[in-house]
Order: C-alpha cells, then structure tokens, then sequence
C-alpha cells in the first residue's frame, strides 16, 4: 500500500525520530510511503487557542496537501483527531463546506489504528528489551477511542518488559497553550504524572503523541528523572536479534 | 478590585498543601462511586441520551415552558417574580424579606443566591443570613468561599471542621471530637435552634416542573426540607434553565443526578413543593425566576448546549485542573469545567477573569465522558476561546500573542515560508540549548521552561532526513 504520511510540524523539527521510525517500519512491512511535500501544520494550535480564522486557512492547506492521497498516516492522535473530529467543527466556524467536503475525503488514521485496523498487525516484528510504561494521551484515549490498540502493540514486542502505568488516563497537563497560559497548574499536573511514571521502574515511558512526551520529557529532564521518554513507533521501529 | 484570571487565582491554591489533599479525596471517592453507579445502571447510556433530548426540548421551547410554570405556581397560591439581572433579583428578595419584618431567615441549597451576591444584600438591610445545609454552614463559619458545588467544604478536613465547630456552638464545648456522629450531632443542635426561630427561608431548586408548577429538590441531610416547611414565608431562587416541561420528565433526572454527584442509585432527601397548602407548610410561597445572562447564553447556538447542565458536579469530580486547584479560582458563580463555560457564556468575556475562563483546560475530555446530560464541554470551551480572541482582534493595539500566532498562522500557510523559518528557528535553538536541552525560552514561551525543559532540535528535521535519503 501506498501510505502517506502526516509529520505534525513540531515533530518534524523536535522529533524527527518519530517520523524516521515510522517510514523505516512501514518500509519493513512492505508498504511504500510517501511524505506530501505541501504540508505543514494542521491547525490544531490555532483552534483550539481560539484563533479560528487562522486555524482555517492552515486546515485548508493541509488537507489539500493530502488531496487524491490513498490513506494517510500519523503518528500523533492529536493531529489525527484534529482533521477527523475538528475539521467539521472549523469548517461550520467558518462557513467553509468545501474544507468539510475536503476532510471528509480524507483516510486519516493515527498510526496504531492504521496498523491494527488497516493493517492487521500487532506484532511488527520488533525487539526492544526494556521496561516501558505506556502514557494513553487524551486525545487518542477520549477523541479517538484508540482503546488498547498500542497496548497490544507493545506486548507483542519481543523482549519488552510493559509495567501499567498509576492514573493513566490522567492528563499530563500540557493541553497545547495551556501549558503555558496556565503554567503553574500544568507543572502541579505533570509532577504527579512524573511520580507516578517514576513509582512503575519503568527506563521508557511511551505514548502515541509527541506533545505530551515532550510535556512529560521536559519535566523529567529538569528532574534529571533518570526515565526516556520514546514515541511508541521508535519502539516498534526496534529490531534485533532474529 | 477585579476578579484575578485564573491562573493567578489558582497559585495560592496549589500552594495549599492541606487543602489539596482533602479535595483530592474528596473528588477522588465521589468519581469512584460515579463511576460504579453508572456502570451499575444497565441502560446509563439511554438515560444519559434522554437527558439531553429533555434538556433540549426544554431549552427550544423556554419562554412557553416558563408561562406554563408562572400559570401553575399562581394557580397553586404562589407569586411568581421575575428577575432579569442579579440587582433585581437581590432587590426582590430583600423586598420580600422586608415585609415580612424578620430579621433573621434560614437558608438551603441555593447556589443561585451566591450568584446574586444574595447574603450581602440581606446584611446591608439588616437581615442575617443561616446557611442550614452543613458545608455552607462550614464555609460561613470559617468565612471563606466554597470550594465544591455539591460539597462546598470539600476542602476542609475532619479535624478543621471540629475547630471551626468549638469555637461557633457554644453547647459544643472544647471536648468536640471530630468523628463524623459528633460533629454531625454538634450541627444538628445548632441548626434546630435555628430552624424553630426561622420565620423566613430562602431556598434554590434543582428542579422547575412547567405543567404543576412543582419545584423539586435533591439534598441528602433533610436541613432543606426543613426550610421548605417550617417557615411561614418561603422564597425559592432558581434560574429559567431549571424547568422541564412534564413531571414524567422528572424520572430521568432523578436518576441521573444522584448517580453523577453522590454516585448513589437515589438521594436520601428529595422534595417537591408546589404553592401553598391551607393549613400546612408556609402560609406564602414565592419564586423568583432569574435570568442573569442565561438568554445571552441561550442565544449562543453552540454555548447553549450548557444550560442543560443539572449541577451535579461529576464533570469537576473528573477533572485534573479542578483536582488542583478546586472551585475558587473560578469566580463566585460556578466551579469546575462546567463554571468555565457558564460563566463566560452568561456574563461575556469582556473582563479579563471571565476571558481566563475558557483557557482554564486542558481539554482532556474527561468532562465530556462523564456529563449525565452529554454536554460536550470541551466544544463549547474552545467556542468561547474564539470569542475571546475575536474581542481581542478590535483592539488598536494587537497583543503579543496575537501578533505571535497570526505570524505563526502566516509562515505555515505556505510550504517554502514554513521551511525557511523551520531552517532559522532550528539554528537559533540550536544556539539556545546545553547538552541537548533548551533550559530557557525568551518571550512568551519563557513560561515552558520555568519548569521544564525542551529538547534541542536535531541538526537535520525529518524534511531534511527525508530529502536526504528518500526524495
């Protein structure tokens, strides 16, 4: 299959990793992946700081940059869930039916969805022997519904050693501007998730978007946390002795 | 002094070790036994879905539901008044009480007259207010403000509550323990005293049923029922969204309600009163209908969705801000996720406070999955974030941000732009960071690296690895 990728526009530049991993994984699995030039950024922080206009004009672009495209793939279920849950949202707030029409058009998938629905795989054939606890981001929980689809993912990593994760489905406090409009309740909220990442002994703590990584990354940093944080398609990427 | 925006309303807040604790347990028990009630109720699902067609019904047809109500209670020796705005209804209220010549008057579940600034008004004409529900006895003893819409002393512990106990029930005496029995006993006699005296309460309403004019009220202590029948004169405070149309109607919320706020199958105390009853119960009845920005509300074709809300409370028993930073830092009209939306929608966003409002989120979701009347919180929240931003954009002056995201917004429109600034915002990072880490932003972004870290960007993006080795 030919899959088309959607690289949010921070991972490009912050985490490229994740982006590498998941072309070098679609690779293995046999599909040819393209990455459409023309993107940039869905407009998910636009939206959702309430700069509506803004977010429409970027919805436009992005969404035409994946026109005519087969089936799309990102890994990150914000972004995911912005062009499949907000996209109709932004377009009503704008008046746009054609960026409604265009969404519409559009196979966007979050990665784990695509592997396991599309796809039908759980196991990748992956080896990473760590301890690693998985963090279920809001928006691939609640928007997405993504359920335990990186979960059985993971498990059937070889070598992986998953340990659950305390409160899980607590939100790490990064909520894009919140972060910073709100700083003091966001770090009181991503404290306690670092303790709780720390209290499972994990050496990876993983999750399906990069936004909350670097949230939880930045803080367990300033701690010196002695915990990695790793895009869940860096892990899958691993491969080692046959 | 206007109201601080919320986030410097929430840094003593979290600063507040004690109070922290006890609102995460508070929070942390009732959202366990939510959980369990609706997951024991086998058709949760339906009785959600028919909240919210209730709700909207309601709310479609308001102003023929409130005539209906206004015929009923009339017709059942009531009086109903209308308030369009909190100085009206404080000015009726006081006027009432004023004619009955007391001086003293009980006071039961009304969020509604914290809304108007109701006890205020009545001290300044010389009335003193008793709250008889126990937590608001609480709040008023230890003079601060509620922290909970369902328990507004989620934040006091046991042992404070007994302090606060000693030093204002004289017959207490020094040796109150804090036992649940003993303090609940040390309230109990304080209240009686005041319930016999009481010639005048005043009282909120869950609950306005259009088709007998009956109000309906869910409490689980019995000090409400109380006010509703010892009293001679009963003066009920509720806003236009509480009514629904038929008392059918009631067998939906009676379920959902208590499910989402205390997590039981039913409330232990639920009353209904309608007009008055030769012979029994208070001799004049009033209800005093409020408005105070809920048609501003309901003109708003997506904010309207709120005023659907029944004030369970379950969307701030889920939600990690509230968790941290409890109901005060939201502003005196409603806590938690759902006082972030209905304060702005009914008030506007023009003051600073009320524009902190909608930002007040992460938009984890978590509301939106608990709500018994499937009120899509986050939806309306990022609704009024666009109105706060088209407010700002008729300023002369653009603001930082404002001139930050729409420079954003113009370099990412186009695909060479976005890289060119990609390739000069990778080099001055790259200059920024120490070992991989940026420990400090300038700007507005400052506010990440107070207390976190961002990676340094690599050298090469994904757009240059994939030029590199794919293209």
């Amino acid at each position: 299959m030919r899959v088309a990728l959607s690289v949010a526009c921070f991972e490009d530049v912050l985490f490229p990793g994740t982006a590498k991993a998941v072309t070098v994984l679609l690779e293995r699995l046999g599909h040819e992946v393209a990455f459409p030039p023309g993107q940039t950024c869905c407009g998910q922080f636009h939206w959702t700081a309430g700069y509506h206009r803004e977010a429409a004009g970027l919805a436009r672009s992005h969404a035409a940059a994946f026109e005519g495209c087969e089936v799309v793939v990102a890994p990150s279920a914000s972004c995911a869930a912005t062009v499949r849950a907000d996209y109709p949202k932004i377009a009503r707030a704008a008046r746009d039916p054609g960026l409604a029409r265009a969404a519409e058009g559009l196979a966007f998938y979050e990665l784990t969805e695509f592997l396991v629905d599309v796809l039908g795989v759980t196991d990748v054939g992956a080896y990473f022997p760590h301890r690693v606890t998985y963090h279920p981001s809001c928006r691939s929980l609640r928007t997405l519904g993504v359920g335990d689809r990186p979960v059985r993912l993971l498990r059937s990593v070889r070598g992986l050693d998953l340990v659950e994760l305390p409160s899980a489905g607590e939100c790490c406090g990064f909520g894009g501007a919140f972060a910073m409009k709100n700083a003091d309740v966001s770090v009181a909220m991503v404290a306690d998730k670092v303790r709780h990442v720390r209290d499972t002994g994990a050496e990876v703590v993983c999750a399906v978007d990069d936004s909350c990584l670097a949230h939880i990354g930045g803080a367990l940093s300033r701690l010196r946390g002695g915990v990695r944080t790793m895009h869940l398609a860096e892990i899958l990427a691993e491969t080692g002795p046959a | 002094m206007p109201r601080p925006k919320f986030a410097a309303a929430a840094r003593p807040e979290l600063a507040d070790t004690r109070s922290r604790r006890n609102l995460r347990g508070a929070t942390a028990a009732l959202r366990g036994r939510e959980a369990a009630a609706a997951a024991g109720t086998a058709d949760w699902e339906d009785l959600r879905e028919a909240g919210r067609a209730i709700g909207d019904g309601a709310l479609l047809d308001l102003d023929a539901h409130l005539e209906e109500l206004e015929r009923a209670v009339t017709e059942a020796g009531g009086t109903v008044h209308w308030a369009a705005d909190a100085a009206e209804a404080r000015l009726v209220v006081t006027g009432l009480v004023r004619a009955t010549g007391a001086k003293e008057v009980v006071k039961a579940a009304s969020a509604t007259t914290r809304e108007i600034g109701l006890n205020d008004a009545l001290a300044r004409a010389g009335v003193t207010v008793r709250e008889t529900g126990v937590a608001e006895m609480v709040v008023q003893l230890g003079e601060d403000a509620p922290s909970h819409l369902l328990s507004p002393a989620a934040h006091r512990d046991r042992a404070e509550i007994a302090e606060l106990l000693r030093r204002a029930v004289p017959g207490a005496g020094p040796g109150l323990a804090d036992d649940p029995e003993a303090l609940a006993a040390a309230a109990r006699t304080h209240l009686r005293d005041r319930f016999l005296r009481a010639r005048v309460a005043v009282t909120g309403a869950n609950f306005l049923v259009a088709e007998t004019g009956t109000l309906v009220l869910l409490e689980s202590e019995g000090n409400a029922r109380m006010c509703l029948t010892l009293p001679e004169t009963l003066i009920s405070i509720a806003g236009i969204d509480k009514v629904v149309p038929t008392w059918d109607d009631m067998e939906v919320f009676l379920q959902l309600l208590p499910r989402s706020s205390t997590g039981d199958r039913m409330t232990p105390y639920v009353s209904s009163w309608t007009g008055v009853t030769p012979g029994d119960g208070p001799r004049a009845f009033h209800l005093v209908l409020l408005d105070n920005g809920r048609t501003r509300a309901l003109a708003d074709e997506v904010g309207r969705a709120a005023l659907r809300c029944i004030r369970c409370s379950a969307c701030s028993n889920v939600c990690p801000v509230y968790e941290r930073t409890g109901g005060r830092p939201y502003g005196p009209v409603h806590p938690g996720p759902i006082g972030a939306v209905l304060t702005p929608l009914t008030r506007g966003v023009e003051s600073a406070a009320d524009a902190s409002l909608p930002y007040a989120s992460t938009l984890c979701g978590a509301c939106a999955d608990v709500c018994p009347v499937k009120i899509d919180i986050p939806d309306v929240l990022v609704h009024l974030r666009g109105k706060v931003v088209e407010s700002r954009r008729r300023r002369p002056v653009p603001t930082p941000e404002m001139a930050l995201m729409r420079g954003l917004a113009w370099t990412m429109g186009d695909p060479r732009r976005h890289e060119a600034a990609v390739r000069r915002g990778v080099r001055w990072a790259r200059l920024l960071s120490r070992g991989g880490r940026i420990r400090r932003l300038p700007g507005l972004l400052g506010k990440w690296t107070e207390a976190r870290d961002l990676p340094a960007p690599p050298a090469e993006s994904f757009r240059g690895w994939w030029d590199r080795t794919r293209a």
